[in-house]
């Protein structure tokens, strides 16, 4: 326990940064110094403490069929890691999965490929439309999140996702990560990592992947990498015919 | 009628004598401070407020994204958490003494971590 | 006003009849106790097939619980005066199905502590949401109408609040309908039928709940239901029951014929296991073919317990109709990529073998015992039970209006 006692000594920075410094010294720093590289990875600048998510931004992910290996799972065990989904369920399928790996076979060519599928951070997402609450909820940047602290479980929004993105918690959990709240009752996804997006930081999975094949970025910034890449190169939409504008986009299907 | 007016008598009396025997039977919240002075605002102002700082700042960092509020919850458990267990639940536990002594249910540890946070984010490059 | 519409029912041994309902109920709570506990891993329930035997329980509920106040609004809406002894009763099992499904369904929530934000914080642009505000008026205009029926001073604005609370009713249906059927990302759903094809279910489960609770009724008054009147509700039973075949027909025609959803259609109809038995053997052969053959078959139709058995035949196959819809809909995989071969460390592309777990088979049968427990409870306490003044209906030919 002693580094949190050697924060909690450093009264100012702790008042400042409040939750963001709770992940460690090095992402804080990053927080409170613009200009470092690790900002220029991520295409837009950590935002300042007591400022909102902008609808200026659109979070957006660019995953390369084509570069995915079929065996290899290393975006699933980032993401189980970071974000603490590490309970053991007796049946897996009871258990939470924020991103999966689909295998495909085309039956009339024999093609095959191999992708991740997660919450595909709808512009117009299903899953907010039908929950009852307004627990599920898109931030102003298209992150979509639940949130806990109204979910009460009735699993509707599982119900009216195309893409079997959410899991609802079937036990009860003690081992968090103090920056990814998770518990019993409560539906949950993928939230494009927004703790470490908050700080200027790319997804786990995307910083995971081995061969690169996930690009992370802001879809309304014409300059950045992910962005131009979408404008000239061919990429689709799963479900294009739902028309719900995703965030998600995949190349090589 | 006359067994209902025993039976509402019978309830006055435990209502109002309820307090009293709380005061006589339970103990006292024992808090131990674990870092005095360091409190983003005064004991009495927290005592009274800390539920509403806390619900406001949730909705705005989830909802609106804000990070870096003056209240957190991650702030206080890693001020209050016990230098022995490391968390801010359990015998003693700054949050549970408390609210096990106002009998104030505690949904925060449904979903959060009550341990203070020494999490390293995985893959994360310094 | 000629004599009393109802009077009140002592119920011979009706304190273990209560306590029957009690120790239903009770276990149900307990069942969903210990699912809040240990959370929904203690269930049959998973990732893919969310919704399970609560939904067809307390679905079942919430739909009949509309359909049953047809019995009062033919009464008093359409005038019909064999009807409206019946009114109160109707009225009153309106409101205590109402509750028990959403006993169940709020019992079986992830978070049922949470029932007052669900109350507080309201999305309108959800089904879900809408049915937040659908069910409490429903309930609070009910109960005002059964008022008016029950107390002479007021029975003139009855006619005022049951129109009401009939049209409310069929919004409200149309509401439990739309759950499903705004639900664009599923290959069972997604149809505009489904609200008018639930309007229709609910008048038949709830005149089968009806009648099964009228007949019972009776048998505690150790009275005889006039013969006349028992073949007119019967009959109409019989009507709403084809009616529901016709809707559940087209319904499937459509999936096939428009939506192209053959793959699905095959599944749930001939290659899905439990599915395609459920639909054939429950709702098809138990819940259609049985009760039209007791309501129109003269020999059967005559039977004293023709009406209870084609009642409970009516229920038994909503109940696999709706088991077929709601978990056969989730167990048959999601389409996410056409024409292609899926598989995936989440079971993708897998038929859900879901089975129910015992304490969601106690929640499910709960929502029962506790409809049963209150509308026993109400009975004893009001005068709900029907009074036919014979002489009086045949005189002035209302028995075949």
């Amino acid at each position: 326990m002693s580094e949190p006692q050697d924060r909690i000594e450093n009264k100012s920075r702790r008042s400042f940064v409040g939750a963001a410094a709770v992940a460690g010294a090095s992402a804080g720093v990053a927080a409170l110094a613009p200009g470092l590289k690790l900002i220029e990875v991520a295409g837009a600048a950590p935002r300042a403490p007591g400022e909102p998510a902008s609808s200026a931004v659109r979070w957006g992910m660019l995953i390369d069929t084509t570069k995915c290996a079929s065996g290899c799972d290393a975006c699933v065990k980032a993401c189980a890691t970071e974000n603490g989904i590490n309970e053991t369920v007796k049946d897996p399928r009871q258990g939470s999965q924020w991103i999966r790996k689909i295998d495909l076979k085309d039956p009339k060519t024999g093609q095959e490929y191999s992708l991740p599928m997660l919450c595909q951070h709808c512009e117009h997402p299903p899953c907010v439309d039908v929950c009852p609450t307004g627990a599920s909820m898109k931030r102003a940047d298209g992150i979509v999140l639940v949130d806990r602290h109204i979910c009460i479980g009735c699993r509707y929004c599982m119900m009216a996702c195309p893409y079997k993105a959410r899991s609802l918690v079937h036990m009860p959990l003690t081992e968090q990560n103090p920056l990814v709240p998770r518990g019993q009752g409560c539906v949950e996804a993928c939230t494009f990592c927004v703790q470490r997006v908050d700080r200027g930081q790319q997804p786990a999975c995307v910083e995971a992947c081995p061969e690169k094949a996930m690009l992370f970025g802001n879809l309304n910034d014409p300059n950045s990498e992910i962005a131009q890449r979408v404008a000239k190169e061919k990429t689709t939409q799963v479900r294009a015919d739902l028309k719900l504008n995703l965030g998600v986009r995949y190349q090589g299907i | 009628m006359a067994i209902m007016k025993q039976t509402l008598a019978a309830l006055a009396a435990v209502l109002l004598l309820a307090p009293v025997l709380a005061s006589a039977g339970t103990p006292k919240p024992d808090l131990k401070i674990e870092n005095p002075g360091s409190c983003i605002a005064p004991v009495p102002e927290m005592r009274r407020n800390h539920m509403e700082m806390l619900k406001h700042t949730r909705d705005r960092t989830l909802r609106q994204g804000i990070r870096g509020e003056k209240a957190s919850l991650n702030g206080c458990i890693n001020c209050h958490a016990s230098k022995t267990t490391g968390s801010v639940l359990g015998q003693g536990g700054f949050c549970q003494e408390c609210h096990t002594y106002a009998a104030v249910k505690l949904d925060c540890w449904d979903c959060h971590q009550p341990k203070a946070g020494n999490h390293e984010a995985v893959g994360v490059k310094p | 006003m000629q004599s009393a519409l109802t009077q009140r029912l002592r119920i011979p041994n009706f304190y273990w009849l209560a306590a029957i309902g009690a120790i239903i109920s009770a276990a149900g709570t307990l069942a969903a106790f210990y699912m809040e506990h240990h959370g929904h891993q203690v269930t049959g329930m998973n990732n893919q097939v969310f919704w399970g035997l609560p939904h067809v329980f307390a679905i079942f509920l919430i739909v009949g619980a509309s359909g049953v106040l047809n019995v009062a609004s033919i009464g008093t809406v359409f005038g019909k005066k064999v009807y409206k002894p019946r009114g109160p009763l109707s009225g009153l099992l309106a409101i205590t199905m109402l509750a028990a499904g959403l006993f169940v369904i709020m019992l079986d929530l992830g978070r049922a502590d949470r029932l007052i934000v669900a109350m507080t914080h309201v999305n309108w642009t959800s089904v879900f949401g809408w049915n937040m505000v659908l069910y409490p008026v429903f309930f609070g205009l009910v109960g005002l109408y059964v008022w008016l029926l029950l107390d002479r001073k007021m029975y003139a604005y009855s006619k005022a609040a049951g129109t009401a609370a009939f049209i409310w009713r069929l919004v409200m249906t149309t509401g439990t309908g739309s759950i499903f059927g705004f639900v664009v990302a599923r290959q069972a759903y997604n149809s505009a039928i489904i609200a008018p094809m639930f309007i229709i279910m609910s008048f038949a489960w709830g005149l089968a709940m009806f009648l099964i609770f009228q007949a019972a009724m009776y048998k505690w008054e150790g009275s005889q239901l006039d013969e006349e009147i028992r073949q007119r509700l019967n009959k109409l039973l019989g009507t709403f029951v084809a009616a529901v075949a016709y809707f559940v027909v087209v319904y499937h025609l459509t999936n096939l014929y428009y939506a192209k959803q053959t793959a699905f259609e095959t599944f749930i109809l001939v290659s899905g296991g439990i599915y395609p038995q459920l639909f054939w053997g429950g709702f098809v052969v138990v819940g259609t073919i049985l009760p039209l053959l007791f309501v129109f078959v003269p020999a059967l139709r005559s039977m004293a317990s023709s009406s209870v058995l084609a009642s409970i035949f009516t229920i038994l196959g909503g109940l696999a109709f709706l088991y077929v819809f709601i978990i056969g809909g989730q167990a048959y995989p999601l389409e996410m990529f056409p024409g292609m071969e899926v598989k995936s460390s989440f079971f993708d592309g897998v038929v859900d073998p879901y089975v129910p777990s015992l304490p969601e088979f106690l929640l499910s049968i709960g929502g029962f015992g506790l409809f049963f427990l209150l509308s026993l409870i109400v009975v004893q306490i009001l005068p709900f039970m029907p009074q036919d003044d014979m002489a009086q209906l045949r005189a002035s030919g209302a028995l075949q209006d």
